[in-house]
């Protein structure tokens, strides 16, 4: 009976000691370190990009070409430059301030309100989403709950919950690919545990040796049918001096 | 004997007067409410079917789902042509475009910055197309409180309470900012031509009506349209043909599986529309049972009294050998003359004051001031057909049901106690 009993400790322990010192090699990050490392490969000092919008609608899918002028997360310049009906449309972003440019009406208007939840150029965007400027450790308590594979490929799995309340979304799941450090997929909740917006990285690149979304596709939990948009990268530069009146409310009339 | 009973009822006036009075007041207040009730009926069917949902509606199956949100994205395309073969197909109702849409609208100051901005609902109405009624059946002249109406495709109407909380005038520019029908983000700069009044708080505080080639330009919806609605060209709402029309129509509809496939809808399949026009055919039938009940009751009593009033009279038409039958067969006929004159007094008292309702109406606007109401703020009558002949039936029917509980007290006399009581009475 002891010999039975010494037996099945010594099975069970060969077979769980081996998983122990695998977990004890691998050290699990805190959410401040991962925050940190996804924004060393997303956020930069200057970024001008040139990307393309798909948005696939019920009928048809649109693809709406822009570029952008960033410097850091609050001030942002669009101009809209494709397809005819949007180009010249132009969008500034100054911390929490938004103002759109539109040459059919030669108008500069500020959006502001409940225009800011509506969607961005038919998108599973809203303008919210695009004013999104607080770093994430600032506003959200974070918390790595263990990893996970996505797509084959090892990941951690990541919840935000708001520290403060009037955020657009209560809580946040991110998957972060272990060796790429980018969120390649995210979920986002309302207060309610509803899931309001899901978000997926299609395709990665490696530019200035960081990795960057190449194609990011955004869904509109809400919006019935939605087929999502996919947001593409064409170009991108970092760190790239960029005048500061390319900021200023007059650029959007040039 | 009918004559004879007819002479008998109007030369004794104790028999008729007080039952003919009391018939002529229910039935001329039978027909009043019946009247009003249509008129109160006609116009909620009304203003709904010209605000939201035609007295039918072809749309989209996938828009007719969605309706609430306005998705334009899912209008339908070549709205001119599948116009042009409703009335066509259906030329008992005329048809028109429209484009029901959302959005913001930006007012200006002097420098061209944001002044005021609100939330706006508007409607894409064919305005200036020949033979178009829209004007007509929204009554906008009417309700003009300032300015004009538009003349060119980019010039729109505020709902006055909206015009005064944006600050805006006549010939004011109001931007539209808001979605195109394929999604895009769309500013379009409308003139202010006029201000209306509809007299629905509701729809007032941030209305917006323009000419629908204009709110196409704007949506970038050439030759589309969100709903495609129908009116009756009397503009009262027959539910029984509207459905009919809208099942056969949906009956021919080729790949209805399809989410763009068309769809109509009658006036009763909008939200809660159904029920009103279930309510309106049950009330009807609801007044006539109170007003029955009320009659029965009554003439039930007077019929009572009669009977002990005319106690000697039975009692010698019983001894001289009319039997029982006969007795009561009488009274029920003298019942049937009563009713038939009282409906008919009553029925021609009512008529002239519901015809007055109907064409004056009754002002209520000082009562409700401040509630949202899908009506217009005149509440009008209507003399349907059945205001000629409705009153006949409590007034005829209660009558005679009445009499008939009334009159069972014949069948209680004792023909060897008849004698007694007749010598008593000499």
């Amino acid at each position: 009976m002891n010999l039975l009993r010494r037996s099945v400790i010594i099975l069970m322990l060969s077979l769980i000691w081996p998983l122990a010192l695998s977990a004890q090699s691998e050290k699990v990050p805190t959410a401040s370190e991962l925050i940190a490392a996804m924004d060393a490969n997303l956020t930069a000092k200057t970024s001008i990009v040139t990307s393309r919008m798909v948005v696939h609608g019920r009928r048809a899918s649109r693809t709406i070409t822009s570029k952008s002028w960033v410097e850091g997360a609050e001030k942002a310049f669009t101009e809209y430059l494709a397809p005819p009906r949007e180009a010249g449309t132009k969008m500034l972003k100054l911390e929490d301030q938004l103002w759109t440019y539109s040459p059919q009406t030669d108008r500069i208007i500020q959006i502001s309100g409940h225009m800011l939840r509506q969607s961005l150029m038919g998108s599973d965007l809203s303008y919210q989403d695009m004013m999104e400027d607080q770093s994430l450790e600032d506003v959200y308590d974070g918390v790595v709950e263990g990893s996970e594979l996505l797509n084959g490929r090892d990941s951690w799995v990541m919840t935000l919950t708001a520290k403060k309340e009037g955020l657009a979304y209560h809580r946040r799941k991110a998957w972060i690919d272990k060796e790429w450090l980018l969120p390649m997929r995210e979920e986002l909740f309302a207060k309610s545990g509803k899931l309001l917006k899901s978000s997926y990285a299609e395709e990665v690149m490696q530019v200035e040796g960081r990795w960057y979304p190449k194609v990011w596709v955004f869904k509109d939990e809400l919006k019935r049918n939605s087929k999502g948009t996919e947001w593409i990268i064409d170009e991108i530069a970092f760190n790239q001096p960029i005048p500061e009146a390319q900021f200023a409310k007059a650029a959007l009339r040039k | 004997m009918l004559r004879f009973l007819i002479k008998g009822v109007f030369r004794d006036r104790s028999r008729s007067l007080f039952s003919i009075i009391v018939i002529t007041l229910i039935v001329a207040l039978t027909v009043l409410i019946r009247g009003f009730m249509a008129g109160i009926f006609d116009d909620v069917f009304r203003q709904s079917a010209v605000i939201f949902a035609g007295h039918v509606k072809v749309t989209t199956r996938a828009y007719a789902e969605e309706s609430d949100l306005l998705p334009n994205d899912l209008a339908i395309l070549g709205s001119d042509s599948l116009v042009a073969a409703l009335s066509e197909e259906y030329p008992d109702m005329f048809w028109t475009p429209r484009i029901l849409f959302a959005g913001l609208l930006d007012i200006p100051d002097e420098q061209g910055e944001t002044k005021e901005q609100g939330p706006m609902m508007g409607f894409g109405l064919d305005l200036h197309s020949p033979g178009s009624r829209m004007v007509e059946i929204w009554e906008l002249e009417r309700k003009l409180t300032r300015g004009r109406l538009p003349e060119r495709p980019a010039e729109v109407l505020l709902g006055e309470t909206y015009a005064h909380r944006l600050g805006v005038e006549p010939g004011d520019v109001a931007t539209f900012i808001g979605a195109s029908m394929y999604g895009g983000f769309v500013t379009y700069n409308f003139h202010v031509a006029g201000t209306v009044s509809l007299g629905i708080t509701g729809i007032d505080k941030n209305m917006l009506i323009a000419d629908l080639r204009g709110v196409r330009m704007a949506l970038d919806m050439q030759d589309a349209a969100g709903e495609i609605v129908g009116y009756s060209h009397d503009m009262f709402y027959d539910d029984e043909g509207s459905v009919a029309l809208a099942v056969n129509f949906n009956e021919h509809v080729p790949n209805p599986e399809n989410e763009f496939s068309l769809v109509m809808q009658a006036l009763r399949d909008h939200t809660q529309m159904g029920a009103m026009v279930d309510i309106s055919e049950y009330a009807i039938g609801l007044v006539l049972f109170i007003f029955m009940a009320v009659t029965v009751v009554v003439l039930w009593n007077m019929g009572l009294m009669n009977g002990l009033r005319r106690y000697g009279e039975f009692g010698m038409r019983l001894a001289m050998g009319e039997t029982k039958g006969h007795v009561y067969r009488t009274t029920l006929g003298e019942a049937v003359v009563i009713g038939i004159a009282g409906s008919f007094i009553g029925t021609a008292v009512a008529l002239p004051l519901v015809w007055y309702l109907q064409e004056i109406g009754l002002d209520y606007t000082g009562l409700f001031e401040g509630m949202t109401f899908v009506l217009s703020s005149i509440i009008r009558a209507r003399i349907t057909p059945d205001c000629y002949y409705l009153g006949f039936i409590p007034g005829v029917l209660a009558t005679v049901a009445g009499t008939m509980l009334s009159g069972r007290g014949i069948y209680k006399r004792e023909m060897s106690q008849l004698f007694k009581e007749l010598e008593l009475e000499a």
